[in-house]
């Protein structure tokens, strides 16, 4: 799979030049199919993906609704597969309920970063001068900043809403985005189809985002992918925390908060979730090794 | 060197200031004013009211930040209200706990970081190499929590070697040192991942320079061309790197603190942050921030020591 992989990276410079040939490039993806790290990493995320969809069918139980009968044995059981938690809550349907949240968030957040950072990184990396440095000094200090702390202040100052959540993440991930696609457009800013289009009168507007910007989808993919695991740990750790979504609904970080006490009598509680929550992550970095490996990223 | 340092230090000077403002406001402008966080949802309307002329809370922002920077420098960093003691009274202790736990976890990382990453790095694509790319994928991708139950469900739940929590407090069954084992173990292989990953990358990348090939054909010993040609060029990103995890082992360990009940820092910070305790938040804030500008700084320096092309 190296081997193709690289001969296609060979190839890539004389198609990257055409800007804008539609999906064509999405034929560059199929040397995935022979990656096993890649594969594996499909498998995992579709099948949280199928889980999250179909979570209204697939979950035997509304995911607050208490069994008090189970609470005597909430350990798993042929009524509730994977047990119930210490509310007597069925955890097999709060975990299909909490991967809707969590593939919902993230992915929101995950594009709102996407879009914010391509943006900046586009206008430092083609106006220069600066605009550039102010752009580049505002990044490093906001990547600089210890995260967490701004997430604890924020979020226990102004309250955990989703909106909250996917404002500060956004906030916080885009400088990363904004670092990558600015590095490569100060590489493509020289190239004579940019040159092109500036003698035909395109506005500036245009030339970043239909000549420069699809020529950095291949890193982007990558980097997506990367800050998909991420943001899903970020949106963990944040319930787990106690600053994330609020409850009652479930959410895998919140889960295992309300659940890691009881480890020693009833490990199951929190050991779910935290199965679910690393599962779904590995999917997403093997994904991106996969991506990287046929050489997307360059 | 005296220009570098003067600039870095006027540079840490200004971020310092520019995030004490920005938490200032952050934390004084938020709904609800700060006489009732201190007071809490049961005092009465009087009673904030006369908390807030008492603090000199109905005065402008900027005056009242320009006191308290004043009372900053004075060394009167306030007074926790979460904690019911002076802020200075617990916030050194805290840090003090943290730094010993990151202190240990980054002796281990370290050196194991570079053993694994250059070992997998100095052969791409061999099976070895493949297996610790593998190896530390997973433990980056499991959060820290997920990471703590794991570990604790095995040596705490089932086998019953090690303590589940690390309060510190030299109990009658275990002693500190095997409290701190899960915690430090937690840290070391989440952040491990990431950083042989990064090594393994900058050495890969080096073992395809001329100069490594030309070492090869002329017959050196691979072991010599390791140690002798490669290592010192591999190792100049990954040591920025490296010391930005410091950062990472102070303020950011608040997952494994609040696993395992350790009581640091970003455990400290989280309670202030829940309570609303506004004097500790400010001061904490400005202690992260100092400790992450201190080691940027670190890792410029690192950088110019070992990179000679751009001393001067």
């Amino acid at each position: 799979m190296t081997v193709e992989g690289k001969i296609d990276l060979l190839a890539a410079p004389d198609r990257r030049a055409v800007p804008g040939i539609g999906f064509a490039w999405l034929r560059r993806l199929a040397p995935l199919l022979e990656s096993i790290p890649a594969m594996i990493g499909i498998a995992l995320i579709l099948f949280w993906v199928l889980g999250a969809a179909l979570a209204p069918w697939l979950a035997p139980y509304p995911p607050n609704a208490s069994d008090l009968k189970a609470l005597a044995h909430p350990t798993p059981s042929a009524a509730h597969w994977l047990g119930t938690d210490h509310l007597g809550r069925d955890i097999l349907s709060r975990v299909l309920w909490g991967a809707r949240t969590v593939l919902t968030v993230a992915p929101i957040a995950v594009l709102g970063a996407t879009a914010f950072g391509s943006l900046v990184g586009l206008c430092a990396g083609y106006y220069r001068g600066w605009i550039d440095l102010v752009i580049t000094r505002i990044s490093d200090i906001v990547l600089s900043f210890p995260v967490i702390i701004l997430y604890m202040i924020i979020l226990a100052m102004y309250g955990s809403s989703a909106i909250n959540i996917i404002a500060v993440i956004t906030l916080t991930k885009a400088p990363i985005i904004a670092r990558i696609v600015r590095g490569i457009t100060l590489e493509l800013r020289e190239r004579e189809y940019v040159a092109a289009a500036k003698m035909r009168g395109e506005s500036a507007l245009y030339i970043m985002l239909v000549e420069i910007l699809p020529n950095a989808r291949g890193p982007l993919i990558v980097e997506m992918c990367l800050r998909m695991g991420y943001t899903i740990i970020t949106i963990g750790v944040l319930g787990f925390l106690g600053i994330g979504l609020p409850p009652p609904d479930p959410d895998w970080g919140g889960m295992v908060k309300d659940t890691y006490g009881m480890m020693s009598v009833w490990p199951h509680m929190s050991l779910i979730p935290c199965a679910a929550i690393s599962s779904l992550v590995i999917g997403f970095n093997l994904l991106s090794i996969g991506l990287r490996e046929i050489g997307l990223r360059d | 060197m005296a220009r570098f340092f003067l600039k870095h230090l006027l540079f840490l000077c200004l971020t310092l200031l520019v995030v004490s403002f920005i938490v200032f406001v952050l934390t004084e402008f938020t709904p609800g004013d700060v006489a009732r966080k201190v007071l809490g949802a049961y005092a009465t309307q009087e009673q904030v009211a006369l908390l807030t002329t008492k603090m000199g809370l109905d005065r402008p922002v900027l005056v009242r930040y320009v006191e308290y920077v004043d009372h900053l420098a004075h060394g009167d960093l306030g007074y926790s209200t979460r904690f019911k003691v002076p802020v200075k009274d617990i916030i050194f202790d805290r840090l003090a706990n943290t730094g010993m736990l990151a202190a240990i976890a980054f002796a281990i990382i370290v050196p194991l970081s570079m053993l694994l990453g250059i070992a997998a790095g100095m052969r791409e694509s061999s099976r070895f190499d493949r297996a610790i790319m593998l190896f530390s994928t997973v433990t980056a991708s499991i959060p820290e929590f997920a990471m703590g139950v794991f570990l604790a469900s095995v040596f705490v739940v089932a086998l019953g070697w090690l303590p589940g929590t690390a309060t510190l407090t030299g109990g009658a069954r275990w002693s500190v040192a095997e409290q701190l084992v899960l915690p430090v173990a937690t840290i070391v292989l989440f952040d491990l991942g990431y950083l042989v990953s990064m090594i393994r990358a900058s050495m890969v990348e080096v073992m395809q320079r001329p100069y490594i090939r030309t070492a090869v054909l002329k017959g050196m010993p691979f072991r010599q061309v390791i140690v002798g040609h490669a290592l010192r060029n591999a190792m100049i990103n990954p040591v920025t790197v490296m010391l930005l995890q410091i950062n990472y082992l102070i303020t950011g360990v608040v997952v494994v603190e609040t696993v395992f009940a350790y009581p640091g820092f970003g455990r400290m910070m989280l309670e202030a942050a829940l309570y609303k305790d506004i004097a500790l938040i400010e001061v904490g804030a400005l202690v992260a921030v100092f400790v992450a500008v201190l080691t940027q700084i670190l890792g410029d320096l690192g950088y110019m020591m070992l990179d000679p092309r751009i001393r001067g």
